[in-house]
C-alpha cells in the first residue's frame, strides 16, 4: 500500500519550476530500491504464495487422504482414492464427457471464430454492429447465459423447440436425454465464448502483412489456395495461443453446468472433470476424494498444454 | 511486442487511411459479398435471437410463457416478472454485494497489478526474472485446484459469508501484472532516463511518468478486471449459502433452484436485470476490453 500513499503525495507537486530533488544517486547503495521494490511485489507474491501455490501443493498431499470436508482429521491412505477412480465407471463417464465437450468446445469455437472473423474483415456495411454482437456475450456472467439457455433449450416451451416445431422438427428432450445434454452446454458454452476466438483472430487478421495476400492475388492463387498457402501460416502463432487458452478456459467451465444441468441427467450426464471434483468435495463431502480428481486434472492439462507448445515449436521450425 | 495495428479494436472502418492498411484481400466478388451479408445477417440472428427471447419472456404473463406455438410478442406485457424476481430473493442485496464485490476486488487488483509491473519492469534487484517466473506461472494453475485447500483455509477463519472471505483469495494477480510489465517495457527508455536525470525517484516516475503514458492499458486492464470479477462464479458460490455475501450469478442460481422450469418468467427477468449492467459498460467501452484482451495474443 507504500505505493499509492506515497505517490499521491507526490502527485500535487506540479510547477514549471518546482525545486528538483536530491540529484540522482543511482550508483553506490541500491538497497533502496531493493526494499521499494520489494515492498511493491510482497503483497501480490504473498498472496499468490498463500492462495495459489500453497493449496495446489496442500491438495496433492490431501489427494493421499480419506478427508471428508466436514471432520477435523484426515488420514494418509496412499493411493486409494486414485485406485477408486480408475475402477469407478462413472470416471469413463466424465472423462468421455471432458473429451467431447473439450473437443467440441475448442474446435466449433476456432472455427466459427475465424470463418467469422475473416467474413467480418470484409469491406461489408454494418459489420461493426455484427462484430459488438458477436462479443457482446462474452463479457455476460455464465450463469446467466446458463440460465438463459437453459429457457431456450426448455423441451416443452423453449425458443428452439418452437423453431424446430415450425418446420416440422420434433427437438429431442435436451434435459433428459444425457447426449443431448451435452449438446445443449457445449452450445451454450460455445455462444458464450465465440466472441474471444473471433475478436483474438480479427485483430490477427487486421496486423497481417496484406503484401503477401496481394503478391498471391496477383499470381492467380485460387481463395482455396490463398487462405491455406497464405492465411493459415500466418495465423499460426494465434491459433496456438487460442488452443491453449480456449482450452484451459473450457476444460474449467463450472458455472454453466452448474445451473443447467448440475452434471446429470442420469446421474453423470454432463459431469465433467471439474465438476466432478465439486460433486466429490462439497456435495458428497469426500474432499480427499475430490482432491485426487483435481490433482489428476492438472496432470492431464500440464501433459497437453506441453503436448501443444511441443508441437508448435515443430511447427514454427519447420517453415 | 504487442503494440500493433492488431489492437485497434472494431474501429477500422473510421479510419481506411491508417499506416498499417491491412484491409483484407476479399476472398471473392459480387457472389461472395451477398453470400457475405446472408452469412452476417445469419450470425446477427444467432446472437441476438436468444437475447430477444428471454427479454420478451421476461415482461410476459405466466399463461403467455407456458403456451405452444410460443408467443414472439408479448400479448400481454406486464412488469409481474422483474417484481417478482425483486422480491422472491433479496435481489438488491445480492447486487449490492456483486458492486462492493467487484469493486474493491478490482482497486485491489489494478494496485496490485501496477506495483508488481513497476517492480519487474523498471526496477533493478536481484531475482527479478524469478519472482516474474513465479507470478506468471499462477495462469497455469486452474481456481478448481486451489479451491478445496483455499475452502478449508477460510473456513477455518470464519470467514464463509463475508467479503474478506470472497476477495482477499481471489486479490492476487497475475494476467495483469503480465500485461501490464509488457506495457511499462514498451516506453521509451529515453524518456525514463530523463526523468531519472531530473531526478525523479521511483515513484514518481511511476506516477507522474510512465502510469500517464500508460493509460490505454490501465484501462484495458481495468474494464477486464471489472467485467471478471463481476462474473466470477466458483468462488463465491462456495463461500456463500445466502444474500450475506452472496453476488448476484449466486442470487440468480437460488432464484433458480426456486422457480427454474415451473415459472420462468421472474427468472428471466432477474437474468435480464443481471445482464444489463455488464452489457451497458461493455457497449460504452468494448474498445477498451479488445485492446486488453488482444494485447499478448497477437505478435507485433
Amino acid at each position: 500500500m507504500t505505493a499509492s500513499s506515497d505517490a499521491s503525495s507526490v502527485a500535487p507537486r506540479s510547477g514549471p519550476s518546482a525545486p528538483v530533488g536530491p540529484p540522482p544517486r543511482r550508483s553506490g547503495r541500491p538497497y533502496g530500491e531493493w526494499l521499494l521494490a520489494a515492498g511493491l511485489l510482497l503483497p501480490n507474491l504473498v498472496l499468490l504464495v498463500i492462495f495459489t501455490y500453497r493449496p495446489l501443493v496442500d491438495n496433492f498431499r490431501l489427494s493421499f487422504t480419506d478427508w471428508n470436508i466436514a471432520a477435523p482429521v484426515a488420514h494418509y491412505i496412499g493411493f486409494e482414492n486414485y485406485k477408486t477412480w480408475w475402477h469407478d465407471p462413472n470416471s469413463h463417464e466424465v472423462l468421455r464427457n471432458t473429451l467431447i465437450f473439450t473437443v467440441c468446445a475448442v474446435g466449433i469455437s476456432m472455427v466459427l471464430g475465424l470463418a467469422l472473423a475473416i467474413l467480418l474483415d470484409q469491406k461489408l456495411r454494418g459489420r461493426n454492429l455484427v462484430r459488438s454482437a458477436i462479443f457482446a456475450p462474452f463479457v455476460i456472467s455464465g450463469a446467466a447465459v446458463g440460465i438463459a439457455f437453459q429457457f431456450v433449450f426448455d423441451p416443452n416451451f423453449g425458443m428452439l423447440r418452437d423453431l424446430f416445431h415450425r418446420i416440422g422438427i420434433q427437438v429431442p428432450d435436451f434435459y433428459q436425454r444425457p447426449g443431448w445434454a451435452l449438446v445443449m452446454v457445449t452450445t451454450t458454452y460455445v455462444w458464450k465464448n465465440l466472441g474471444y476466438t473471433f475478436v483474438i483472430y480479427l485483430a490477427a487478421l487486421q496486423g497481417r502483412r496484406a503484401d503477401l495476400d496481394e503478391a498471391a492475388e496477383i499470381d492467380g492463387a485460387s481463395a482455396w489456395r490463398r487462405f491455406h498457402k497464405v492465411l493459415l501460416p500466418q495465423l499460426r502463432p494465434t491459433t496456438f495461443f487460442l488452443s491453449i487458452t480456449v482450452l484451459l478456459n473450457s476444460v474449467q467451465v463450472f458455472d454453466i453446468i452448474n445451473v443447467e444441468t448440475r452434471g446429470g441427467p442420469q446421474g453423470y450426464g454432463t459431469t465433467t472433470l471439474v465438476y466432478q471434483v465439486y460433486r466429490e468435495t462439497f456435495v458428497n463431502s469426500k474432499a480427499g476424494y475430490g482432491a485426487t480428481i483435481a490433482t489428476i486434472m492438472f496432470v492431464i492439462l500440464l501433459i497437453i498444454t506441453v503436448i501443444q507448445v511441443r508441437v508448435m515449436d515443430r511447427g514454427m521450425h519447420r517453415d | 511486442m504487442t503494440d500493433t495495428a492488431a489492437v485497434t479494436g472494431f474501429d477500422s472502418d473510421e479510419k481506411p487511411t491508417g499506416a498499417h492498411n491491412a484491409e483484407a484481400a476479399s476472398f471473392g466478388g459480387t457472389g461472395m459479398k451477398i453470400a457475405g451479408y446472408v452469412g452476417m445477417v445469419l450470425v446477427f440472428l444467432v446472437v441476438a435471437g436468444p437475447l430477444f427471447w428471454i427479454v420478451v419472456t421476461s415482461v410476459k404473463e405466466r399463461p403467455d410463457i407456458y403456451t405452444q406455438p410460443a408467443q414472439w410478442w408479448p400479448a400481454h406485457p406486464t412488469s409481474d416478472g422483474y417484481h417478482s424476481a425483486t422480491t422472491a430473493i433479496p435481489f438488491w442485496d445480492y447486487f449490492r454485494n456483486s458492486v462492493i464485490i467487484t469493486a474493491i476486488l478490482s482497486i485491489a487488483k489494478i494496485v496490485l497489478g501496477v506495483m508488481s509491473a513497476y517492480a519487474l519492469s523498471l526496477m533493478r534487484f536481484p531475482g527479478r526474472n524469478l519472482l516474474f517466473v513465479v507470478i506468471i506461472a499462477a495462469l497455469m494453475v486452474p481456481n478448481q485446484i486451489t479451491v478445496i485447500s483455499n475452502y478449508a483455509l477460510v473456513s477455518q477463519l470464519g470467514w464463509r459469508n463475508t467479503y474478506q472471505g470472497i476477495i482477499i483469495p481471489l486479490a492476487g494477480v497475475a494476467f495483469g501484472t503480465f500485461l501490464m510489465r509488457n506495457q511499462f517495457l514498451s516506453v521509451p527508455g529515453e524518456i525514463i532516463e530523463a526523468a531519472r536525470l531530473d531526478g525523479a525517484g521511483p515513484l514518481k516516475l511511476l506516477w507522474r511518468v510512465v502510469l500517464p503514458m500508460s493509460w490505454p492499458t490501465l484501462i484495458a486492464f481495468s474494464i477486464i478486471t471489472v467485467v471478471n470479477e463481476w462474473n466470477e462464479y466458483l468462488w463465491p458460490f462456495l463461500m456463500s449459502d445466502d444474500s450475506r455475501s452472496g453476488t448476484l450469478p449466486i442470487g440468480l442460481t437460488h432464484l433458480q433452484n426456486n422457480d427454474g422450469i415451473t415459472n420462468w418468467g421472474p427468472v428471466m427477468a432477474a437474468t435480464v436485470l443481471a445482464m444489463l449492467p455488464v452489457l451497458i459498460v461493455f457497449l460504452a467501452l468494448q474498445r477498451h476490453m479488445i485492446k486488453g484482451l488482444t494485447a499478448g495474443a497477437v505478435k507485433g
